[in-house]
């Protein structure tokens, strides 16, 4: 049945859904309450982790990381650190791996996972050294201190180029740099390529990106040595999986390592799930310190190297009758996970596993996946969790095989749609979609999104010659996670030897006080989302009170409070599987209760009902007693119970679906528990000048099944469309060629903020979920996986092209629009640099007057006291050879500045024409090398030219923070050097080797003249 | 992310600042808004021994005209020179390209000379200053000195200043009667420019300068020129900036726009001289 909800959220409960009966009577649940958790985080009364207090004597951690993106670590200095004051410990990657066990690897290979190096650093952010001092500002102080030397090793950065026979191994236990390359066979796939009309393929690179919380990590860890036991408070959000990770690596019974969270968390999104490594870490820290340690992860750690989302390369083929309909697809899915393949991953693989043919059909499927590391950060929970990657290539792909075939996309999608009668529907690849009408949500979206109207839009664009194109995406949003999907990477056989993993235990404990105040505890950890209010009007309708009357605690504790693996916020679990829990737990007390209350009333248990604060006689409606009264009387005066009803004081439910059962013999999976359906579409035009794509229309139409309260739900859904819009439009962590990271701060990772995002529809239908309690089916993610392709299918169709990459910068949209550049003119001396995009290394060329001749001048280079004065911050130099030497230097740009060591090596020596002068510097802020040919040219007049090109590198801090004026950085670093080298020479007279650097230089030597 | 330790010194005085940079040289840093500053603190880049804060010197905090220029002392923030009710007709160049300049937020807290002493190549202050022939006004205990704005920015974030001096104020020649316009293309509204354009139509030609490209703020004067002439003389610009790539765009996109957004700004501009 389709209802079509108001797109505002409405405000106090006060009104109601179309169609809702009138408002007394109306149950709690379905409606738009106001959030219990507001008024406090709208006046800055939140309890996040950094703002609550910490014990007397907590020392503050801070980490020092590192600058490449592989590398051997040669040694480690830290004797001036330990010698900082205040600073109470340092550990390296030897001091926590005799403290701890290795990380759980995802996979069974010799590997190990460490959450710091140890011997090799794989990514730049990679912890290396943990100081623990008196205060933050002192622990950053000692890093400055500590002296790391490397060997630098070729890094892998692009999964398809580490897989290539020559790539740089990351891990000896993964050959290939592949931790598992599974195929897997659905239905007869070969058959149906074989006898289809049509074989059409998408190839596919998905970005790596991530959504990015406000609150980044935080940890406080406390070892108590009486009891060798951890106390850990730290905004980890589950799955609590995790805790028997932690308490492995920690080397510790479960029962030895408590764990609690925060009452708020400032956002995640999964990426908090990816604070246990640094549990480890601080936990570590602070038994070697004897005292509380806490950290709290800064923005540039943060988005360097806490998680990311997975970037994935997939070839996706379909074998396609002649009318569009889909009869078997071809998956190979090469996953990126980073550097380490840290437990669940490769989770964002296998979470689709069930979903792979989406919202269609398709009996045939064939499956390669190759999961692949890389010297990027390690992966992790991310919203979407695999839905991003998979669904961009599917649809993508039916988008394809409509411009292919010359059909209409939207044609080709209901085609292939699941029928609404075949529900509940198994996938060929195991998973059972509970519920749905897609062909119905399909019509809604379309009549009352006004698609008729969009299309009229874009034919007056087009007529117009404007760049306009319409996108749809048709994708089934999974939620509830079937805790064995993973086991999906396995074979059948090391399945069997490992034991079954499947279900996802949901738990919550209803507690009702001797005045008859309810309490509710849930273990779904929330971020934001607004859990205690859903949980309130939950079980306010079971009890027949007011959600005021009902307060809910979601802070865990595992030294307390019930919980399972499966416990915390992730595969938007909560409104099927947590909200329906609580419902089962207030409904055993309910039911007990109304055995007591019929004692009390003289009544059939069955005539009991709860309704206004009272329990009373549904019959005689006269015939009531307080809520309250009743539920006191386990409390005061348990005797008077009936017998065998037990107590009312307290209930936890537990609640496992029957449906998520373990993968089969033939890698069928039914990865999660409940499929919710989306469709989106869009219309965009792109301007022909600057590239920038604008929505002009974005209608996103979804099915959760039950609706428990419309206002989050739609808030939900704005949150996902957010971030992938972002996802499409502006996000990416980038890496050069070398393994730098290039985006560590939000001048560079750039996220929509609300003037970027368009108004979007929203419309609901609702097909109750037959498998969840109270009907409901996760709504948290779905727009992060059915957005970034709706918006690139529209920009396809726009633009008429098919290779469509994201994010959508614009320089690369008008690769497609402004065709060939226009050549440069006549005799100009600047040519334009052959660079891709985003490549990191830096050229330049540029010339130098002096007035003395080509022998001095090579003289001059040739001498460590000459060097000493015209390297630019020239400390001291020191002679390893007559053409090596070392030097300590200063360098920077305007307030920037930063003491490196320097190594400078001259090769290729033809005097006194020309030398090759090669160098490295090594820093704080980060590191460099470089080369360049220094040709010397008598001038006829007794002078010399000097001319020089260089090519030059920069990794480390400078790379990750300062991307945009690097270039600029390191021509006025090389300018400065012979502008000093002229001075030396008795001489400030420069010649460009271009027009555009003549200026520059002219302005530089002026200013030291 | 904390800063080095250093020594605050919040002067009361001009003379009080200028005798700490006096003393100091190098190793003092002066922290207006502090809208780039403080992140470079924060993250080690800067590390300055002695920081001296000129935000309490009430005398720097003034927008005056004197000679047919508006000079705005090194005290005055964004926000107020966007609010002064005389911007438009005095210096339209600047009212059209301040609202560019960060956000709202980072503009009641920035300086129009702390933009200018940064230097950096995408900041619409340092191009319209440039781009209008102002000046800045440069202080030490010992002397003062006026210097172009063209001369005093050398390159990316740096300047003609010496140690112990410091930005007393900018002028802006009061410019009004031509035709201006300014557009700027960033992925979002309030980023770094990757290409920002200025133009002023005046009787005998335009002047189109550019932030974001080259190391500095760059300007052409050109004749009245149009159809392909204009094109080609855009295009000769477009190379001569040398521009470079990162990962926001290419210097092929940068170029395009050079010709294509430099191209509407003039036309624009001469739209508006009428």
């Amino acid at each position: 049945m389709a209802q079509n909800a108001s797109n505002a959220i409405e405000s106090g409960g006060a009104k109601g859904r179309v169609g809702a009966p009138a408002a007394d009577d109306r149950p709690w649940v379905g409606r738009s309450l106001e959030r219990v958790e507001d008024g406090a985080l709208l006046t800055g009364r939140g309890r996040f982790i950094d703002d609550l207090g910490v014990a007397p004597g907590t020392l503050h951690a801070a980490i020092l990381r590192s600058p490449h993106a592989h590398a051997d670590i040669l040694s480690i200095d830290t004797e001036a650190a330990r010698q900082s004051p205040d600073v109470v410990a340092v550990l390296t990657g030897e001091d926590i791996k005799a403290l701890t066990a290795s990380l759980v690897v995802g996979v069974k290979a010799p590997v190990e996972c460490w959450p710091i190096a140890t011997d090799r650093v794989r990514y730049v952010g990679e912890p290396v050294v943990i100081v623990v001092a008196a205060d933050r500002y002192k622990a950053e102080d000692a890093l400055d201190l500590i002296d790391v030397r490397y060997a630098v090793r070729p890094a892998v950065v692009d999964p398809l180029a580490a897989i290539a026979e020559d790539a740089a191994i990351l891990h000896d236990g993964f050959p290939r740099n592949v931790a598992s390359d599974r195929r897997f066979r659905y239905g007869d796939p070969e058959a149906a390529f074989a006898d289809a009309a049509h074989r059409i393929s998408v190839d596919i690179r998905y970005p790596r990106n991530s959504c990015t919380p406000i609150e980044t990590y935080g940890v406080v860890a406390d070892y108590n040595p009486g009891e060798d036991a951890y106390d850990i408070l730290a905004n980890f959000q589950g799955p609590f999986s995790i805790h028997a990770v932690i308490s492995r690596a920690l080397k510790l019974p479960g029962n030895r390592v408590r764990l609690r969270t925060p009452p708020d968390s400032g956002g995640s999104f999964g990426v908090k799930q990816g604070v246990f490594p640094y549990i480890v870490l601080i936990a570590a820290a602070a038994r070697v310190a004897g005292r509380p340690v806490k950290w709290i992860e800064d923005r540039l750690e943060h988005l360097s190297a806490s998680t990311s989302a997975t970037n994935r390369a997939t070839t996706l083929s379909a074998a396609v009758d002649r009318d569009g309909k889909i009869l078997a697809l071809d998956w190979d899915q090469v996953e990126d996970c980073g550097a380490h393949l840290r437990a669940p991953e490769p989770a964002t693989l296998y979470r689709m596993h069930g979903n792979l043919t989406g919202a269609y059909d398709i009996r045939n499927v064939a499956v390669r996946n190759r999961v692949v590391v890389t010297n990027k950060t390690p992966t992790g929970l991310n919203r979407g969790f695999g839905g991003p990657q998979v669904y961009f290539a599917l649809e993508r792909l039916t988008h394809a095989i409509a411009v292919e075939l010359g059909l209409d996309h939207l044609d080709v999608i209901r085609r292939n749609l699941v029928p609404a009668e075949a529900f509940p529907y198994r996938t060929a690849t195991g998973a059972l979609l509970d519920s749905g009408d897609y062909a119905a949500g399909i019509e809604l979206g379309v009549r009352d999104g006004g698609l008729a109207e969009l299309k009229r839009r874009r034919d007056a664009a087009r007529a117009e010659g404007r760049l306009y194109g319409i996108g749809y995406a048709a994708v089934v949003e999974p939620s509830v996670s079937n805790m064995g999907y993973i086991t999906t990477v396995l074979t059948p056989a090391e399945r069997r030897k490992a034991g079954p993993k499947n279900g996802a235990q949901a738990t919550a404990t209803v507690s009702i006080d001797p005045v008859g105040a309810v309490m509710v505890h849930i273990a779904s950890v929330p971020q934001g989302q607004g859990h205690r209010t859903v949980i309130s009007q939950v079980v306010a309708d079971v009890f027949g009170v007011a959600p005021k009357d009902v307060r809910v605690n979601t802070e865990v504790d595992t030294a307390k409070d019930a919980w399972s693996i499966a416990s915390g916020n992730y595969a938007s679990r909560f409104a099927a599987a947590v909200a329906g829990t609580a419902k089962i737990a207030a409904d055993r007390l309910a039911a007990r209760l109304k055995r007591i209350a019929a004692t009390q009333l003289n009544v059939e248990a069955d005539d009991i009902e709860f309704a206004k604060g009272r329990v009373g006689s549904k019959s005689n409606p006269d015939n009531s007693i307080p809520f309250g009264r009743v539920a006191a009387l386990s409390h005061w005066s348990p005797g008077s119970l009936p017998d065998d009803v037990g107590q009312t004081i307290r209930e936890t439910a537990f609640w496992t679906p029957p449906e998520l059962t373990a993968p089969d013999e033939d890698d069928r999976v039914n990865s999660s528990l409940c499929h919710g359906f989306i469709f989106d579409y869009c219309g965009v035009e792109i301007d022909r000048v600057t590239g920038e794509t604008r929505i002009d229309s974005y209608v996103t139409t979804h099915d959760c099944g039950t609706i428990l309260h419309p206002g989050m739900v739609d808030g939900q859904i704005r949150g996902g469309f957010a971030q992938g819009f972002g996802a499409a439009l502006l996000e990416e962590f980038a890496y050069g060629p070398d393994g730098s990271y290039l985006t560590g701060t939000f001048a560079d990772y750039l996220l929509p903020t609300a003037t970027e995002l368009p108004e979007l529809k929203i419309l609901h239908m609702e097909t109750p979920s037959p498998f969840t309690p109270l009907g409901a089916k996760g709504v948290g993610e779905g727009n992060c996986m059915s957005t970034p392709v709706c918006i690139a299918n529209a920009v396809a169709d726009a633009l008429g092209v098919q290779n469509i990459e994201l994010p959508l910068v614009p320089a690369k949209v008008t690769e497609f629009i402004h065709g060939e550049e226009r050549a440069a003119p006549e005799g100009a001396a600047v040519k334009p640099r052959a660079k891709t995009p985003g490549e990191r290394c830096m050229q330049g060329e540029g010339s130098a007057h002096v007035n003395v001749g080509p022998e001095t001048v090579w003289t001059m280079l040739l001498d460590p006291e000459t060097l000493r004065a015209i390297i630019p911050g020239c400390h001291s130099v020191e002679k390893v050879s007559d053409t090596h030497f070392r030097a300590d230097v200063t360098l920077g740009i305007g307030p920037v500045k930063g003491r490196y060591r320097a190594e400078v090596k001259l090769t290729d020596l033809d005097p006194p024409r020309g030398v090759t002068l090669g160098g490295s510097v090594d820093g704080a802020l980060g590191f460099g090398g470089g080369e360049g040919r220094i040709t010397l040219t008598p001038d006829g007049k007794g002078g010399t030219t000097l001319s020089y090109k260089y090519d030059a590198a920069v990794g480390g801090k400078v790379a990750s923070i300062g991307g945009r004026l690097l270039d600029g950085a390191a021509r006025v670093i090389i300018g400065q050097f012979f502008a000093a080298l002229a001075r030396q020479a008795g001489s400030s007279v420069a010649e460009g080797g271009s027009a555009g650097l003549l200026s520059k230089l002219r302005a530089l030597f002026g200013a030291k003249k | 992310m904390k800063p080095a330790a250093f020594d605050y010194v919040r002067a009361e005085t001009l003379d009080e600042a200028l005798g700490v940079l006096a003393a100091e040289g190098g190793d003092a840093r002066v922290i207006a808004g502090g809208q780039s500053f403080m992140a470079m603190l924060n993250m080690r880049l800067a590390r300055p021994k002695v920081l001296v804060d000129i935000m309490r010197i009430s005398s720097l905090d003034a927008i005056t005209e004197e000679k047919g220029e508006i000079v705005v002392g090194a005290g005055v923030r964004q926000a107020k020179l966007l609010a002064w009710d005389k911007l438009s007709a005095k210096i339209p160049l600047v009212a059209l390209a301040l609202p560019w300049t960060g956000h709202v937020q980072t503009r009641s807290r920035g300086t129009i000379c702390g933009s200018v002493a940064h230097a950096d190549p995408s900041a619409e202050m340092p191009l319209s200053l440039i781009a209008l022939g102002g000046s800045v006004h440069l202080r030490s205990a010992k002397k003062r000195r006026r210097v172009l704005a063209s001369d005093y920015i050398t390159g990316m974030m740096s300047t003609a200043r010496s140690d112990d001096e410091m930005i007393e104020a900018v002028s802006f020649p009061v410019d009004a009667g031509n035709g201006y316009a300014f557009r700027e293309i960033a992925r979002r509204h309030g980023d770094f420019a990757i290409v920002a354009c200025a133009a002023i139509a005046r009787k005998d030609g335009v002047r189109l300068a550019v932030g974001g490209v080259a190391d500095k703020p760059e300007i052409r004067d050109l004749p009245l020129l149009n159809g392909s002439a204009l094109d080609d003389a855009l295009n000769a610009f477009a190379y001569e900036l040398d521009a470079r790539d990162d990962v926001h765009a290419t210097a092929r996109y940068r170029r395009e726009l050079v010709r294509r957004i430099g191209r509407s700004v003039i036309e624009e501009a001469l739209t508006c001289r009428g």
